[in-house]
């Protein structure tokens, strides 16, 4: 185990390397510059400005410097937020983004695990055709619609919660983390739904059945777990992805988060933050999928992680 | 196990009937229903002296963070916004947007050939009790010239003004030698490079605020980065603000000289950028103001919160007439006429826009620039370029005809927002029906991405806008100048150039005759040459509390003061 995870992270370094390779050069050929008012400034003027930045040398150059500067952990300053370290800002607007994300993925994965096996255990029922439905609304709304109502209902007509607004404890994750739940929810119902029914239909199943297993422990027990499986597998992108941060949802809620400030950063032409930003991103990703390669052998011990070496 | 299962189905029921239920009221969007206890309470005019005896709070929305509170640095709305309320300069906007002396204890004394000013600064303080001084400016100024500091406002808005400013952004000249000095603690003396005009009113401006020398050394790069790391000599102070985030608010500065007139004691701002969410936070009391925006403005259109101003943005068609290296068909002055009249602007700002926008049949705003005497120099000039359909097809007809041509197609290129696709539909529908033989291909594309086709000249028509930065038509003038910044369509026309040029040098001193030749030169672009076709000029919408009182909308710089502002009747 020990040995495999180091050969892991040695692959993640050579990955991240290709990836900060990759999304620097491509990002150069963006349009755009980081200095907002460029338009308005003559040549010897801009390049003043240019020089400070080191915008002036060839790409090259300017690659080899931020390599080594990354090397060293200093992801630079912002662009945009003049003086501001990367690091600094990404580690601000993270906390938010991952509270909201992990609320998110808890409520959703909990819910689609509960309706997906009611949904199999009570096969072609009102109950299954209830919870497919809900698990469709789930993947075919578009999480800004669901916000917006949300928004309407619980903050507006009810007043219950805060509109928007990340100043407020607790109650201000509540909306934002119902609205990015949907998307999980769908998708472990969905998966849970189709892994149980296959599942329960198997020769084991029936064994531990005929055996005088209670129906109770038949699903949970033995089938349960098997049906997992393939919702560990598309869990850790899920993960990824609801943890760094939703655009959309932040913007409607008006939260500090990582995802709304990567976007901006694109959009602003902030080159140090959308390297930062995608290494970051990248880390994790990587992270997390390493913890589901392991979580596979937890759940199912036939899957051996050991076995690289064939 | 069973029971928590329970728990977590019934609670999902809950949130799944808040979702369906809100489907079947789908069509009668969020907002209908007024807070009416809110509303009632201010909407009887009171104009007599303000009662101070509410919570002076206001609470505010942005649209975006604050990247930066280095007065040298700044060069975005929100942080020259926010400088106007913490921070003051020689000369400040007035409640009816005229620059009127502040620090400066008095207009200062002019030399005869207009180039030498001398200022009094009056006695005043900056948020940690030490003096303002006449050091604190020059030190300013030629920190916003020094390479070192890579300020981009600094030579933009010095270079031609002040006296070595365009030598020192060119590098011929050190940044020590820029035409400013502190003759004594109270004396500043200000050398111009030629006599200009509207000076004064740039004094008002961000890029001139003064910098307390001994703080901003000492904090080096971390100065101006969060609210601990910058001072304040306005009506207000900065705090709570960490450098990135998306909150920060302003307190009263006890130690503004003018603190008397201040009666709000705190401002609390919040960035949202979602504008449903600002108007949300505006209908449930949270907000103060909501600017409005798209469908939201329609469907605002007759609330009695709402109030409409008009913004000192203008926004134009740029016809290139060159392309690659090549003659465009827009280089025919004829077609650039049947084009320029050729689509109906007042339906566009009624039925397209509908965002409080209005005609321009100009391109120096309407309520921007005033004589001495108060009037609006639009009575100048009048209307331009108007629509006409007829004089747009007989201009084609001649125009085709002088080309060897039946049928033209041209490119359209245009922001990728909601509105900015739904406005190109709109000409496309409007030219092509009205000018036989014309094939409009429309491009949509990020800001960032227009801005290097304009810098490339690789376009045919460009829906463009430019809003001032000082007050005087020349800020909207020097755009179309042969070698002008902005030009980037090949337009030269030597008149047109002397014109403008005479408005800032020979005729700097008088009034009269540089706005007479301006003018001229506006009816030359417009009227005769059709280098550009005015649009629109454009306006906004807000939601404005009926309690919120003496906020100052300004033109240029800052967009609002709330050194006048108060609560009354919450």
């Amino acid at each position: 185990m020990a040995k495999y995870i180091v050969k892991r992270v040695f692959y993640m370094f050579i990955t991240l390397f290709l990836i900060a390779t990759a999304t620097f050069f491509l990002m150069k050929t963006l349009p755009g510059s980081p200095i907002s008012s460029a338009s308005k400034l003559n040549p010897q003027q801009l390049a003043v400005v240019e020089a400070k930045y080191g915008l002036d040398q060839p790409l090259p150059v300017q690659y080899g410097k931020y390599m080594l500067n990354l090397v060293q952990g200093d992801l630079g300053n912002s662009y945009q937020f003049k003086g501001a370290d990367v690091t600094d800002l990404i580690i601000s607007r993270l906390g938010p983004s991952f509270i909201l994300g992990a609320q998110g993925l808890i409520l959703g994965v909990a819910i689609g695990i509960i309706l997906g096996m009611i949904a199999a255990l009570k096969q072609n029922t009102i109950w299954d055709y209830g919870s497919t439905f809900i698990a469709i609304i789930g993947i075919s709304i578009p999480s800004f619609v669901f916000a917006t109502f949300l928004q309407y209902w619980l903050a507006i007509k009810w007043e219950l919660l805060p509109v928007a607004l990340w100043d407020d404890g607790w109650k201000s994750s509540i909306m934002p983390s119902i609205a990015l739940a949907m998307g999980p929810l769908a998708t472990a119902a969905r998966f849970i739904r189709t892994e149980m029914i296959e599942v329960l239909s198997s020769d084991y199943i029936t064994l531990a059945k005929s055996k005088g297993a209670s129906s109770f422990e038949v699903a949970f027990k033995h089938a349960f777990r098997n049906a997992l499986i393939p919702l560990v597998t598309v869990l850790g992108p899920l993960a990824a992805g609801l943890l760094t941060g939703s655009l959309v949802i932040e913007n409607i809620f008006a939260i500090p988060g990582i995802g709304e400030q990567f976007v901006k950063a694109i959009m602003v032409s902030d080159f140090s933050v959308i390297m930062g930003t995608t290494l970051f991103f990248s880390v994790f990703l990587i992270f997390v999928i390493l913890v589901v390669d392991i979580l596979y052998g937890i759940i199912d011990p036939r899957i051996r992680l050991s076995g690289g070496n064939s | 196990m069973k029971k928590s299962k329970l728990v977590w189905l019934l609670s999902l029921m809950l949130v799944l009937s808040v979702f369906l239920a809100a489907c079947g009221e789908d069509e009668k969007p969020a907002t209908s229903e007024p807070k009416t206890e809110d509303k009632d309470a201010g909407t009887e005019p009171k104009t007599e002296t303000p009662v101070v005896e509410e919570d002076q709070i206001l609470n505010l929305v942005m649209g975006a963070e604050i990247p930066t509170m280095d007065s040298s640095l700044v060069t975005d709305s929100v942080g020259f916004d926010l400088l106007n309320n913490t921070n003051e300069g020689l000369y400040r906007l007035n409640q009816e947007n005229v620059a009127v002396p502040a620090l400066a204890e008095a207009e200062p004394t002019i030399s005869e050939d207009g180039l030498v000013y001398t200022f009094k600064i009056r006695d005043a303080k900056w948020s940690d009790g030490s003096a303002v001084t006449a050091g604190d400016f020059e030190f300013a100024w030629k920190r916003a010239m020094n390479p070192d500091t890579a300020s981009e406002y600094g030579p933009y808005m010095m270079s031609g003004v002040l006296k070595n400013a365009t030598a020192i952004s060119e590098g011929t000249v050190d940044y020590t030698e820029l035409g400013v000095k502190a003759v004594d603690e109270k004396t500043l003396e200000v050398t111009l490079e030629k006599p200009t005009p509207y000076f004064l009113s740039l004094m008002s401006f961000g890029t001139y605020l003064p910098l307390n020398e001994a703080f901003v050394t000492a904090q080096g790069d971390a100065y101006a980065t969060n609210s601990e790391t910058v001072l304040s000599n306005g009506p207000f102070k900065l705090e709570a603000w960490d450098g990135t985030g998306l909150s920060w608010k302003l307190v009263k500065n006890d130690q503004y000289w003018d603190a008397a007139t201040v009666k709000l004691t705190e401002i609390n701002y919040d960035v949202v950028k979602e504008t449903a969410t600002i108007v949300n936070l505006y209908t449930t009391g949270k907000k103060d103001r909501a600017g409005l925006s798209g469908d939201l403005a329609m469907q605002y259109a007759d609330d009695p919160d709402l109030v409409r101003e008009l913004d000192t943005a203008v926004f134009y068609f740029k016809f290139n007439q060159e392309r690659n290296g090549e003659k465009t068909p827009l280089a025919n002055v004829n077609i650039r006429e049947a084009i320029a009249k050729g689509f109906n602007k007042q339906d566009l700002v009624d039925v397209v826009l509908n965002n409080g926008s209005v005609v321009a049949n100009y391109l120096v705003p309407a309520e921007f620039t005033f004589t001495e005497n108060g009037e609006d120099f639009r009575a100048v000039n009048g209307d331009m370029a108007v629509h006409n359909v007829e004089e747009a097809q007989a201009a084609w007809k001649k125009g085709l005809e002088e080309l060897g041509k039946t049928e033209l197609s041209l490119e359209i290129l245009g922001g990728d927002s909601d509105l900015a696709k739904k406005m190109d539909e709109y000409f496309k529908d409007q030219l092509e029906t009205n000018l036989e033989g014309l094939t409009i291909t429309l491009k949509e594309v990020p800001f960032a991405v227009r801005l290097d086709l304009d810098t490339n000249q690789d376009y045919d028509i460009q829906n463009a806008g430019w809003g001032p930065d000082f007050q005087d038509p020349y800020t909207f003038m020097n755009l179309w100048l042969t070698d002008g910044g902005n030009n980037q369509m090949s337009y030269s026309n030597p008149k047109y150039d002397e014109l403008v040029n005479s408005a800032v040098g020979e005729l700097a001193l008088d009034a009269d005759a540089r706005w007479a030749a301006m003018a001229e030169a506006e009816k030359l672009l417009i009227e005769e040459d059709f280098a550009i076709a005015p649009i629109y000029q454009r306006g906004t919408m807000s939601l404005v509390k009926p309690y919120v009182k003496g906020v100052v909308t300004h033109s240029f710089g800052g967009d609002y003061s709330y050194k006048w502002a108060y609560i009354e009747g919450k």
